[in-house]
């Protein structure tokens, strides 16, 4: 099987002064390169954590854990940097666009830190034509609307053609109408790139037009629900 | 991310804050413009000062009563003790014998004291110095008009003086036409027998403003000494430059003998032009450093200034150094682009300086040459150096501490920064 992820007992603890909090316990599954995820649980029950940790911007207390064929558990901070950059694109809640750069500059951020020096401009902009904004790239932030804000981030997580796009809630600040189209758009990259999409989310209509959803409980993935199970879209 | 990019989105950043980002600057600007201006005025009296002592001419030397105020102390503490003898007219006539000192090429004594000169109710307080005719001479003095003072006014004890231009300015209203008028010193009248030429300012106050006597007559009626002979100073033309060492040994030796001091005890001090200049380097030099290390304190608080303010925008930015992170930048991108950002302000900081500190100098030449000074400060390369160099050594200091606050951050605690 080509796994894109390969997660093997990874726990992650928190230390909260006198206690230990774990955020995740023994956590073990994979991922199938193409594939389109879900991962659902009450609030507090660990997604974030685990997102952080699947897209390399925290490490796990312990466990294994192989990205794209690379072991990710050794890494120093400059390692992790660059597997974050060449293989992770990250969309979050909140945007978080930079408020100084147009639209363009914003998606070529990720190509600043690539090393690439030939073509930003030209991928920055194809990107941004991908996400249906091809007559807004000179705009800054505060002169689009939400949604297209969250395109922008949705084009400068894909800009550098990464192994996968991770989604921490990504439709949380904006209402159904749009929210709807932000995941019809992540979609339908994962299906016309085969970027392996991972999508936190409380919604279960979102949920649903994922292959597999992993529930989370408590840090635990909750192994007895496995919705869509073999439902290929 | 190579140097120019980092440059690039550096100046974004900066200019993304102007206010805070000017006001930053401008504390950079103010040191390295003061240092900048204090260093030019420092350097300017400086070369003034260098500059008016070496106008009296290389082979000059002056010879004065008393012991060298650095030379070894006499017996207890009187150094020269009870022995010490005043220079006399006898003194300078041995120093200008030519087979005594052949290295002397002529002596002029003079005694010197401070005197209110009146005219036509018009009066004015200046130098009166009782002098030989060899003082022209030896103080190449060139008379605009008139004559100077000859051995017929010494030996006639006459009432006769020779005006500085500037006094003669001042009594006359003019300096041009004077010879032949009579004036008052201290109450008693002189003839005006000549007016000098303009030398303009020099080390010990200006020459332009002096009234010459015949000694004779100075000894005996305005500035009276112990005994009649006695001088204040000697002045000494050796033959050359070069054979200045010389004149000093064979002056030396001829007042040694004379006065019956003791081998180093020496009643008398001999001032080259050499020993002029060494003194006033110090104190001019002192003097630099001092207004330059203040000027350089007021730098250190525009450095921490740049501390405060990249400190501030770390903390601000904590999410899009998150983000940053997130999307793939190591710490040293981070470090260099904070660094980059403190660099920068203090360099903009510095050249804005430089310029200002050129135009504060600038100012203060062109005021001290509307007041009649002598004075124009310098603004060295070594001064720009030194405080882009200072300036730019102070950006990276103070911006090394946030930069790599930044740069450590945490981008999973970063981005969730409110
Ligand atoms: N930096 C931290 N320090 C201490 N505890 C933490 C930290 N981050 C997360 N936790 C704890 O780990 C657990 C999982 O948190 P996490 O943010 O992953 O939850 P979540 O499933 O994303 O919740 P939500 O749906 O509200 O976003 C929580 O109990 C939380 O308090
Ligand atoms: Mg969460």
């Amino acid at each position: 099987m080509d796994w894109v992820i390969e997660a093997r007992n990874i726990t992650k603890t928190y230390r909260m002064g006198e206690f230990d909090v774990e955020a995740l316990r023994n956590v073990s599954f994979t991922i199938e390169r193409g594939e389109a995820l879900s991962i659902m649980g009450p609030s507090g029950s660990g997604k974030s954590t685990m997102m952080n940790t699947l897209g390399c911007l925290d490490k796990p207390t312990s466990g294994e854990y192989i990205l794209d064929g690379e072991s990710v558990a050794d890494m120093d901070d400059d390692q992790l940097a660059s597997v974050r950059n060449r293989k992770v694109g990250f969309v979050f809640q909140s945007f978080n666009l930079l408020s100084r750069l147009t639209a363009l500059g914003n998606v070529e951020l990720p190509l600043r830190y690539s090393g690439l020096t030939d073509g930003r401009r030209e991928r920055a902009q194809a990107a941004l034509e991908a996400v249906g904004l091809k007559d807004r790239m000179t705009h800054r932030p505060y002169e689009l609307s939400g949604g297209q804000q969250q395109r922008v981030a949705v084009a400068r997580a894909i800009v550098n053609d990464p192994a996968m796009i991770m989604a921490d809630e990504p439709t949380g600040n904006l209402d159904s109408k749009v929210g709807k189209e932000i995941v019809d758009l992540l979609l339908s990259l994962n299906k016309e790139r085969g970027t392996t999409l991972i999508i936190v989310t409380h919604d279960p209509y979102i949920a649903e037009q994922t292959q597999r959803v992993i529930r989370l409980r408590d840090g635990e993935i909750d192994s007895s629900v496995e919705e869509n199970k073999g439902r290929k879209k | 991310m190579s140097f120019t990019q980092a440059v690039f989105e550096a100046l974004e950043s900066l200019n993304g804050n102007k206010m805070r980002s000017g006001l930053t600057v401008l504390g950079i600007v103010i040191g390295v413009a003061a240092v900048i201006a204090m260093l030019a005025v420092g350097n300017g009296a400086q070369a003034s000062i260098t500059g008016s002592i070496s106008s009296i001419g290389t082979n000059l030397l002056f010879v004065f009563s008393g012991p060298p105020p650095n030379g070894p102390p006499g017996p207890g503490d009187q150094r020269s003790g009870n022995n010490e003898r005043p220079l006399t007219l006898a003194d300078a006539a041995a120093i200008a014998d030519p087979f005594a000192a052949p290295s002397v090429e002529s002596a002029a004594p003079a005694i010197q004291g401070n005197g209110t000169i009146t005219f036509a109710g018009e009066n004015s307080t200046t130098t009166i110095s009782g002098v030989t005719p060899a003082y022209s001479l030896v103080r190449n003095l060139e008379l605009a008009e008139g004559e100077f003072i000859n051995e017929e006014h010494m030996n006639g004890v006459m009432s006769v003086v020779v005006l500085g231009p500037e006094t003669a300015e001042a009594i006359f209203g003019h300096a041009d036409g004077v010879v032949g008028e009579t004036i008052r010193i201290e109450g008693q009248p002189f003839r005006v027998i000549g007016v000098l030429v303009a030398k303009g300012g020099g080390a010990f106050g200006s020459e332009d403003n002096a009234a010459y006597i015949p000694f004779s007559t100075a000894q005996a009626r305005l500035i009276k000494r112990a005994s009649r002979d006695e001088i204040d100073v000697l002045f000494v033309q050796a033959t050359s430059a070069e054979s200045v060492p010389l004149a000093v040994d064979e002056i030396s030796n001829i007042l040694r003998q004379r006065h019956r001091t003791p081998i180093g005890v020496d009643d008398f001090t001999i001032f080259t032009q050499q020993d002029f200049l060494s003194t006033f380097a110090t104190i001019t030099g002192v003097l630099t450093i001092f207004l330059g290390g203040i000027a350089g304190i007021s730098l250190l608080v525009g450095g921490i200034g740049i501390m405060n303010i990249m400190l501030v925008s770390v903390t601000e930015r904590t999410r899009e150094i998150g983000l940053r992170k997130a999307l793939g930048a190591r710490k040293r991108d981070i470090l260099l682009q904070f660094l980059t950002e403190s660099s920068l302000l203090s360099l903009i900081g510095g050249i804005i300086g430089i310029m200002f500190g050129w135009l504060i100098a600038f100012v203060v030449g062109q005021v001290a040459a509307a007041t009649g000074n002598n004075f124009t400060p310098i603004v060295g390369t070594d001064a720009i150096l030194l405080s882009t160099s200072f300036s730019a050594i102070i950006g990276l200091f103070f911006g090394i501490y946030p930069a790599s606050r930044a740069a450590n951050l945490e981008p999973v605690e970063a981005l969730r920064y409110e």
